[in-house]
């Protein structure tokens, strides 16, 4: 059953204000001042990045069609996208016919109640869980809290941040801002019976967290995952993992329930053959991931007999009304562009201050959840946790152009809020980068061209310490959409050498704008 | 209005808002590709040892000789076997067989020392087994309880890479995607094979099935 479209479309709202974890507490350059006094931090992040790099590009240097697959992702996604309403309609039809239940919700709240609601009706205190971003965004694990339902994290990352009332500060490593001997203090404090002769050995420890969770697989009896995929042909949804923490949740447990957005959808179940060579590769450098579980709704007499599956809105509607923006829904949650990314390298993930980090995170996040100008919104300035340097671009498995994306939502900001943006950008990257170099000068002057060009799409006057150089001249603004073919182009070329010859290396930041 | 009938009508606001022009998607990667047996089979070898499987090759006449040998090795006295399972396969196995049920508690399933299944698909380029909950292969709590899963391959069932494994799956059924045994790199990155999954995967490749 569809409902037809009638009268005037309207903007479909964001994630609304204070709900979930898609807002930090702090504007960017101050968390990020913050996390910078945190050398182990940064120590555990360059080494952790550092190695998923190398790691990711041997495995996609090995296959000969890794730009034909990126590109084929990428028109995949793009086209679930313009498909939406009815590849929905179909995946909640075939799901419903393979036994599973389907429910709709509009934000994280009704999302939370959703599944309290579904949790207590087993009549369990407790759920497993499985790694998933969606129920981090929705704040899931403190609603049930509230609730007096317990929620066990079961990947080992998310347990230890679980344990230590942390944070998550990576996509995939969520504790990757910890070190051994952080995590051995944890689990003495938190896991109850634990050997108090632990080591700070990683293959003891992880059998410390085996041994205390094996016990809540085998007894709790309902499980709460996220999805990577779902399959709007067959009703097929899929969890790609490595520990098996995974599958324990979605097997054998009586019921689970499922928290996917609903951009995660696929036309086809061919489709998975795109995405299981993109992801793992892309995420952590490996050929394939240990394990990945694809279910079709019940299957009698094998895994969970109560499935329930929540398709959630919680702004990906209105990101998806944005004719530039909307590229950002195309994530698969790789990681990827955070460890290319220089910013997040020297800052993690806390200091974005959303569920989503990095450079997806700072398109991404404002997407869902706005920016709001009058409550001097930490989101207004994610879109300047960058030097637009084009690396994430490059790494990203379906080709989403971040820094485009980036631009253009700076300049969203800056013609709502009428603020300094490029005073925005520059103690952004001031606070990050520490001394500004050639090369931040130079990318400078791009970025801050689209945003300090006025309707005649001319830039005439630019703030220092770049102002001298365009009174004598007007530079045209890189046209929106289009700035990393204006960075690529001979006229971008000319500009930005011009602007680095004009402004040598040993410029300094204006000290006001530190 | 419910939140259903909200959610799809944002949906086509977005979409009426935003118009997004239909896509073709080329599918210019490699796909039907065929590999000789001895380059997929070298290939498949070559990633399962890259993963920490052990790997064994044999023939189909010492099918169970090469299981029993394995599971001697593996110090193994019970075996849980799917009910649909091959029962000649381990006509040479001397110690307790446990045909699987239904409704056998998951955490008996512990008390077994290791499990021994067919699979219905195996990719060499990725070292993936595919498992589907045939009968061969039994529900999936059986290949995920025990702590040793040793599986048969036959090279027939070998394809070159993903594409072609994933068209011969049936999209309903359960299915479940296995490269090496679990592994966490949580912990500042360093590898650490057996998490929650069996920690020991064996591998039987039969080369003339
Ligand atoms: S934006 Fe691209 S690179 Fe970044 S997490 Fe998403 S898919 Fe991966």
């Amino acid at each position: 059953m569809s409902s037809t479209f009638l009268g005037m479309p309207a903007a479909p709202p964001r994630s609304p204000y204070g709900a979930g974890n898609l807002r930090g507490e702090r504007t960017f350059p101050e968390a990020a001042a913050h996390e910078l006094g945190n050398d182990q931090l940064r120590a555990n992040l360059h080494r952790a990045t550092r190695t998923i790099r190398a790691k990711r590009l041997a495995v996609t240097a090995e296959l000969p069609d890794w730009e034909e697959l990126r590109a084929a992702g990428a028109a995949v996604k793009n086209e679930a996208m313009g498909r939406l309403p009815e590849l929905l309609e179909q995946l909640e039809a075939k799901v419903t016919e393979a036994g599973g239940t389907v429910h709709w919700a509009r934000d994280a709240a009704e999302a939370n109640a959703l599944v309290t609601e579904l949790v207590a009706a087993t009549g369990s205190r407790e759920v497993i869980k499985v790694k998933s971003m969606a129920t981090q965004e929705i704040g899931l694990n403190e609603h049930l809290e509230s609730q007096g339902i317990t929620a066990h994290e079961t990947d080992l990352a998310e347990l230890i941040v679980q344990l230590a009332d942390d944070r998550p500060s990576h996509i995939l490593v969520p504790a990757i801002h910890r070190n051994r001997e952080e995590i051995r203090r944890i689990f003495l404090e938190r896991i109850p019976g634990v050997d108090p002769g632990l080591d700070s050995v990683p293959a003891e420890l992880a059998a410390a967290a085996r041994a205390y969770l094996r016990e809540k697989f085998m007894s709790v009896p309902v499980a709460v995952s996220g999805a990577n995929f779902g399959i709007a042909e067959t009703g097929t949804l899929s969890v790609v993992e490595s520990e098996g923490n995974g599958r324990m949740c979605l097997t054998l447990p009586r019921t689970l329930i499922t928290v996917m957005g609903i951009e995660k959808v696929l036309p086809r179940y061919a489709d998975l053959e795109v995405f299981l060579q993109l992801l793992p590769r892309s995420s952590t450098g490996e050929r394939m991931n240990p394990y990945t579980t694809l279910w079709t709704g019940v299957t009698p007499g094998d895994g969970p007999q109560d499935f329930h599956l929540v398709l959630l809105d919680n702004g990906r509607t209105a990101a998806l009304a944005d004719p530039i923006g909307r590229e950002a829904l195309n994530c698969i949650r790789c990681s990827a562009c955070l460890n290319v990314c220089p910013v997040y390298e020297r800052v993690g993930g806390h200091a974005y201050g959303s569920t989503y980090p990095g450079p997806i995170g700072a398109v991404l996040t404002p997407q869902l959840a706005g920016t709001h100008a009058a409550k001097n919104d930490p989101n207004a300035s994610l879109p300047y946790a960058s030097t637009l340097c084009g690396a994430c671009y490059d790494a990203c498995p379906v080709k989403i152009d971040i820094p485009s994306l980036l631009v253009e939502l700076r300049h969203q900001t800056t013609e709502r809020t009428g603020r300094s943006a490029e005073r925005l950008a520059m103690k952004a990257a001031a606070a990050v980068m520490g001394r500004p170099k050639l090369y931040t000068t130079a990318q400078r002057a791009a970025a801050i061209g689209r945003i300090a060009a006025g309707r005649d799409g001319k830039i005439s006057h630019l703030p220092p310490p770049l102002g001298g150089w365009t009174e004598s001249r007007d530079i045209t603004a890189p046209p929106r959409r289009t700035f990393r073919a204006w960075y690529a182009s001979q006229e971008g070329r000319d500009a930005l050498a011009a602007a680095a010859a004009e402004h040598p290396a040993d410029t300094e930041m204006p000290e006001e704008e530190r | 209005m419910n939140a259903r009938e909200t959610v799809l009508g944002r949906v086509r606001d977005a979409l009426a808002l935003a118009p997004r022009p239909a896509v073709a998607v080329s599918r210019d990667y490699r796909r039907g590709r065929g590999l000789p047996d001895p380059e997929r089979l070298d290939l498949l070898v070559d990633r399962l040892v890259d993963y920490k499987a052990q790997v064994r090759t044999c023939t189909a006449t010492e099918t169970s000789a090469t299981l029993a040998e394995m599971l001697a090795g593996l110090g193994a006295r019970r075996v849980g076997i799917p009910a649909g399972l091959d029962r000649t396969w381990l006509s040479d196995w001397t110690g307790d067989l446990v045909e699987d049920r239904p409704d056998v508690p998951a955490p008996s399933l512990a008390e077994l020392d290791a499990v021994v299944t067919a699979s219905a698909v195996t990719c060499a380029e990725t070292g993936t087994i595919f498992l589907d909950g045939s009968h061969d292969q039994g529900r999936r709590a059986l290949t995920l309880v025990p702590d040793v899963h040793v599986c048969v391959v036959d090279l027939s069932q070998v394809t070159a890479g993903i594409p072609e494994a994933m068209e011969r799956l049936v999209p309903e059924r359960p299915t479940t995607l296995i490269s090496g045994p679990s592994a966490t790199s949580d912990i500042e990155l360093e590898r650490v094979e057996g998490v929650h999954g069996p920690r020991t995967l064996v591998v039987v490749i039969r080369t003339d099935r």
